[in-house]
């Protein structure tokens, strides 16, 4: 087990708890580690930090540390933690926000993260690109940057002979307005999504 | 009565057969669903876990549209309903973000309309209106009713209680079905882990596939796309995977209520699903 110098370590980051806390709107402190979140956590088997030790990683400012485990990206966005929570933490929400400071920070997703990382960015930029995600589309897109070419491919198959397999897009008319969005929304965070 | 309805990008996909008994229900119901023009992808998990802006931004621009027809907005895909009723919980209750997005989308939101599971729709209208209509009883049904995340969780959004909901099996009842009481209601599938993490999801779905099975249901009943592709499509993954023998069919709702409602199985796409259904629709 690592052991961390907590007072040097809130001296050093003590913002980023802070900064945690607002981006999150969630009361960090009020957590006293009862562990609820874990015990309900339908991924935390496959975590490397459990939900409440990502709490208390934030609460003492281990910014490197949070920012590098995998289990922001496993997080399956359920709430169930969130729902049961005697705190009233919305630890979903505070997982969500480590996700997005990772991401704006460039740190690469490590471990089972990393092909959470691709599947996002191939769904956003399909939706970019169209106006709404193409299913096939993103799967090639995934596949290909995962270098798993041929996942899902027995499920393409069936979702074809079913005749739920699109295989062309379907744009949106209005396209210049999701441009306009992402525009935005890479401009404020001030690098690329 | 009337709604703004949003179908989400899986309508002419993978969840093809949800959005069409959604509309065919709808429509012998006596409600009237107008498809939000234009209406783009909500963003989905992979918008919310990436950027706030961005997925604000993508449910305001649905809500700007949906506001557009003067109607409340419906959505039949459950994580659609999550992204478009937490876009309007955000932008009802900060006003300099509803200010921002709408400038960003140039497609105003003003928190006029509400956002509603197609569940709610049913419901609103009445379980006893729905047993009217009722022409074939659902009586070899015994469905377990799984609601997954997304329409009950977290608090702002949910539409029903976030351990024990009950509106599925309250609509399948009304419709000649009977349902288990279970554990697994509300357990997360693993949503789109599915690609990125399949073995996570395996033993999800494993562990709801069976509580359904050991409670007696001989079907499962979703409200949510991604739960269905995972527990249908997948069901042959499991099986191969952990050694099971699972063959449990896996309908969305609006497919068993269409067929009580005598809606011909055929435009209901009873048969475009993974897991075999045609014995235990014989049986009804």
């Amino acid at each position: 087990m690592s052991s961390y110098n907590l007072t040097e370590s809130l001296r050093q980051n003590g913002e980023f708890k802070a900064l945690v806390g607002k981006l999150s709107g969630q009361p960090l402190s009020q957590c006293y580690q009862c562990g609820k979140c874990t015990a309900g956590c339908p991924v935390s088997f496959a975590m490397d930090v459990a939900p409440n030790k990502v709490l208390r990683m934030a609460q003492a400012g281990l910014k490197n540390e949070v920012l590098r485990c995998q289990s922001i990206w496993i997080c399956a966005s359920c709430s169930t933690c969130t729902a049961r929570c005697p705190e009233g933490v919305d630890v979903a929400r505070v997982m969500e926000v480590l996700r997005i400071m990772a991401g704006k920070e460039g740190i690469p997703a490590p471990g089972r993260g990393k092909d959470v990382s691709i599947f996002n960015s191939a769904f956003l930029r399909s939706v970019r690109r169209n106006g709404r995600m193409f299913e096939a589309g993103t799967m090639a897109a995934f596949n290909i940057k995962s270098l798993h070419l041929l996942r899902e491919a027995t499920t393409g198959m069936h979702m074809f002979i079913k005749g739920k397999l699109r295989l062309l897009p379907e744009r949106i008319k209005n396209k210049k307005e999701i441009d306009s969005i992402f525009t935005a929304a890479v401009k404020e965070r001030g690098g690329e999504l | 009565m009337r709604y703004s309805y949003y179908p989400g990008c899986s309508y002419h996909g993978s969840a093809k057969e949800y959005d069409t008994s959604t509309r065919i229900v709808c429509k012998s119901l006596g409600i009237e669903l107008v498809e939000v023009s234009d209406w783009s992808c909500c963003g989905a998990t992979a918008g919310h876990s990436t950027d706030d802006l961005l997925a604000a931004a993508l449910s305001g621009r649905n809500l700007g549209l949906a506001e557009e027809t003067g109607l409340d907005v419906t959505a039949s895909c459950a994580a659609c309903y999550q992204r478009l009723a937490h876009g309007r919980h955000e932008l009802t209750r900060d006003p300099l973000l509803r200010e921002k997005v709408n400038k960003i989308t140039g497609r105003p939101f003003t928190g006029k309309i509400k956002v509603k599971t197609i569940l709610d729709v049913l419901l609103d209208l009445g379980v006893d209106a729905i047993s009217e209509k009722v022409v074939k009883p659902l009586s070899g049904i015994k469905a377990a009713a799984y609601y997954g995340c997304l329409m009950v969780r977290p608090a702002a959004v949910q539409a029903d209680d976030p351990e024990n909901p009950v509106k599925i099996d309250r609509v399948l009842q009304s419709v000649g079905a009977q349902t288990v009481d279970w554990d697994f209601k509300t357990e997360c599938c693993g949503a789109s882990l599915a690609v990125s993490n399949e073995d996570v999801v395996v033993r999800l779905t494993y562990n709801i596939i069976k509580s359904a099975v050991e409670a007696g249901a001989n079907c499962l009943v979703t409200a949510c796309p991604l739960c269905h592709f995972n527990l249908d499509i997948r069901q042959g993954k499991i099986n191969s995977t952990l050694g099971t023998d699972f063959n449990l069919p896996v309908f969305y709702f609006t497919q068993l209520v269409g067929l009580a409602l005598g809606i011909e199985g055929g435009s209901l796409n009873l048969n475009s699903h993974f897991v075999d259904t045609s014995s235990l629709l014989k049986a009804i």
